[in-house]
């Protein structure tokens, strides 16, 4: 049964790719989100069924057919679902059939094969993403792996006739092969020193050895595989490729860079909890890692002008929050801030994509704002959601972050705590600066124009502002567009109409928010911490997802005790200590919120004559210290140089080239020289040929 | 009785004089001629170690040899006769046009 989870959207992908442009919109569409749906039903069912095992054998395991065959080496394609692949296949398959439900209104502009095209994507994503989550072993995790990546470039670039979206893409697939080869590095790793490629296998393997002191070949296997997660899931140094990627249709964003592709990297790392906490070297590599990631997109976050782009830096600050507690060795909590944070960022870039809807286009928060009547749904959804990622209490967010938090505290990283106390206020503070700056306050039309249609026109734009004439053969997007434009320098700009381009989220779109808004305020009630009368239900549920408890009873124990050296008794005076974080991490967010409130809604002149009093840091963060250009120098540009100067100019044309007409020259010139032989004349064939003879005759007769 | 030796003595002179033929005559039937020249010095040697040796195998590869110089005579001075014509030569210096 567990097959059928990725094969509902890998079907909905071959009808979407093969028929897709002979369907209407709505066919194939609701394909498209009928086959998530099913896989989400079956994804429950399977759930349902595993919770009713046995806490000691709760796994599910599926095994389609064998795969490899070779020798003593045998690998089958096997799925499983243990407690925490049935949080990563709900999250994917719920939250995935909500955007392509959102995504039927959003991409309804685009023509129909087109249409079916972002759906196939999309599907294709979903089944490989699944296969990630399910996967038994490396091997099959890797063509999940893999399949995401590809889909990720296929989805950025979907506008691929924009210059910008298709440099996205490839950049995206490009520094995602770089943490891919290093994935796959450490899987060989692993295969030499195990023999075997099941997490489980590893697990065991792993378990009865003792944690390795300093760096050996283990904290080597698990570094790589570190650094295939940083590609992943956007950490530095890898993450460039994620703010880049907000090229692609908003939904994409929503789906795959903030609910589930990213998360890809953390998973992984909870999938191999084991064998992570026996290499306390990596650990600590991880949590800083994350912790420095999460503090320097905080602070990018924190200029920058593009809605996308702050959700964008917005999500690998929280990847790096995740990190952080995947590195403290609090697998629990970090997968609970990946879950929580799957709905929030969900319903944030959903909500800045009917934003983006509304206002035709438009991305720069310096032209929004006043949007707060006009778009009702998406300002309450989308405040909703900013509540619960700045951790105001009672909500989703608080709830993850603070247990994470607090297990970094426990675990003795005061510095890592400070910095992810620090990322916190950022994240309050960022997140209502966007609120603030896109709904409240008036509408700014005063700010410079900035290209918006994601399609470019054919006539230049403005001869659509000149003539009306001309105006009326643009499509209808660029119409619309256009006439907004009009309005911009017109009489009736500023009145409370807004012109005719501003309608709140369509129906489809709608639900998908709502949904996803009431899923962040109930979303972190499933891991109420001990310190306020709950269970932690979430925790106690992963739980065993991050024990080796495969093997025999007595490495179990073993195991246990290395990871939690006698929790019962440091639970009781901790209570104490995770209300005091508690009550920190709660001041914080309100202190963010109301910083965001008093400079950009009071005195918006501060945050222009801060930025004009240190102008260095302001154009540091503004341009995300300088991380691209720094690779491009170091990397990129090195990298050109030897492939055109030295493999292209030199080797391929000089050698390769060379080989090859060489060796036609000296037939040629073979040729220029025999061919005198051939004289024409019968005399002089009869004479070689009589010479040839008495040589041959010569040679045997007087041969010594 | 003859020996063995007289016959090849004969036999290597006709083949002598056959290969001087074709190569210092100037007559592409001459050069026919020697040629015919020089297979009969091997036909009589052929049949000279048949002689010698009491077998009948030199006798019948000559009548081999007999029956493919006919043929060869007859298609050798067709070829002659569409040479001429095409020419109004019998000189095979005048026919080198197949050269590089």
């Amino acid at each position: 049964m567990l097959a059928l989870i990725p094969l509902f959207p890998l079907l909905g992908f071959l009808v979407n790719a093969s028929f897709g442009r002979r369907l209407p919109k709505s066919v194939s569409g609701g394909l498209a989100s009928l086959a998530m749906l099913a896989s989400f039903a079956v994804a429950a069912m399977s759930v349902w069924q595993l919770s009713g095992l046995p806490v000691e054998s709760r796994a599910i395991e599926q095994t389609v057919y064998t795969w490899i065959a070779s020798g003593d080496f045998v690998l089958d394609l096997t799925f499983r679902v243990d407690p925490l692949s049935a949080v990563m296949i709900l999250v994917i398959t719920g939250i995935g059939s909500l955007i392509h439900i959102y995504s039927t209104a959003y991409m309804h502009d685009e023509v129909d094969g087109e249409f079916a095209r972002y759906f196939s994507y999309l599907n294709l994503f979903a089944s490989f993403m699944l296969v990630l989550v399910l996967g038994a072993s490396f091997l099959v995790m890797f063509v999940g792996w893999e399949g995401v990546g590809l889909c990720s470039y296929l989805l950025i670039g979907f506008w691929f006739h924009k210059k910008s979206a298709g440099d996205a893409g490839k950049k995206a697939f490009i520094v995602n092969r770089i943490g891919d080869y290093a994935f796959i590095l450490g899987t060989l790793l692993l295969f030499t020193q195990f023999k075997t490629l099941d997490f489980q296998g590893v697990a065991s393997a792993v378990s009865v050895l003792q944690p390795e002191v300093g760096f050996g070949i283990l904290s080597l296997a698990t570094l790589l595989l570190f650094i295939g997660a940083t590609g992943k899931s956007a950490q530095i140094p890898l993450y460039v490729w994620l703010p880049d990627a907000m090229e692609g249709p908003t939904p994409v964003s929503a789906l795959i860079h903030a609910a589930t592709m990213v998360t890809a990297g953390v998973y992984m790392i909870g999938r191999n909890a084991v064998l992570f906490s026996h290499t306390p070297f990596t650990l600590e590599i991880v949590a800083v890692v994350g912790a420095a990631t999460a503090l320097m997109a905080g602070t990018i976050g924190l200029v920058q002008n593009d809605i996308k782009r702050v959700l964008a830096y917005s999500t690998v600050s929280q990847l790096g929050l995740m990190f952080l507690a995947m590195g403290v060795g609090a697998f629990g909590a970090g997968i609970f801030h990946l879950y929580t944070h799957a709905f929030f960022k969900a319903c944030l870039f959903l909500g800045s994509g009917a934003v983006i809807h509304a206002l035709h286009g438009e991305q720069d928060i310096r032209n929004m704002g006043g949007l707060k009547k006009a778009l009702p749904i998406t300002y309450w959804t989308f405040l909703i959601a900013s509540l619960a990622i700045a951790g105001v209490p009672l909500l989703a967010g608080f709830f993850s972050k603070d247990e994470l938090l607090f297990e970094t505290f426990r675990e003795g990283h005061t510095m890592l705590w400070v910095i992810g106390a620090l990322t916190s206020l950022l994240t309050a503070t960022y997140m209502f600066r966007l609120v603030f700056l896109t709904f409240h306050g008036e509408r700014r039309h005063d700010a410079p124009p900035v290209a918006p249609e994601p399609i470019e026109p054919l006539i230049p734009s403005s001869h659509g502002h000149g003539h009306a004439a001309h105006a009326v053969a643009h499509t209808a997007a660029d119409h619309g567009h256009g006439s907004h434009g009009h309005g911009d320098h017109g009489a009736h700009g500023h009145g409370g109409g807004h012109g005719h381009g501003l309608h709140d989220a369509p129906p489809a779109m709608a639900f998908a928010l709502i949904v996803l808004a009431i899923g962040s305020v109930l979303a972190g009630y499933v891991g109420i911490p001990h310190a306020l009368g709950g269970h932690n239900a979430l925790g106690t549920w992963l739980e065993p997802a991050f024990e080796a408890h495969a093997v025999a009873g007595a490495t179990e124990v073993a195991a246990a005790t290395v990871e939690n050296p006698a929790e019962g008794e440091v639970e009781a005076e901790d209570t104490g200590l995770e209300m005091t974080l508690m009550g920190v991490s709660s001041a914080i967010a309100f202190v963010g919120i109301g910083i965001a409130g008093f400079i950009w809604i009071s005195r918006r002149q501060i945050a222009e004559s801060m930025a004009r009093r240190f102008p260095g840091i302001h154009r540091l963060l503004l341009n995300k210290y300088y991380v691209d250009e720094v690779y491009d120098a170091t990397l990129v540009q090195p990298v050109r140089i030897i492939s055109e100067e030295g493999l292209w100019r030199g080797f391929d044309v000089r050698i390769v080239d060379g080989a090859v007409n060489g060796t036609a020259a000296l037939v040629d010139g073979g040729a220029w020289l025999l061919r005198r032989l051939q004289t024409g004349s019968v005399r002089a064939y009869a004479s070689s040929l009589f010479l040839g003879v008495v040589l041959i005759l010569g040679y045997y007769l007087w041969r010594p | 009785m003859i020996p063995l030796s007289h016959y090849l003595v004969v036999s290597a002179l006709l083949f002598s004089i056959g290969t001087a033929g074709v190569f210092l005559r100037r007559n592409l039937i001459t050069i026919l001629l020697s040629i015919e020249i020089m297979l009969n010095a091997v036909n009589l040697s052929f049949v000279a170690y048949g002689r010698a040796l009491g077998s009948v195998d030199g006798q019948i590869i000559t009548f081999f040899v007999m029956t493919v110089a006919a043929a060869e005579a007859a298609v050798g001075l067709a070829i002659v006769i569409g040479l001429f014509r095409h020419r109004e030569s019998l000189n095979p210096d005048a026919f080198t046009t197949l050269r590089w």
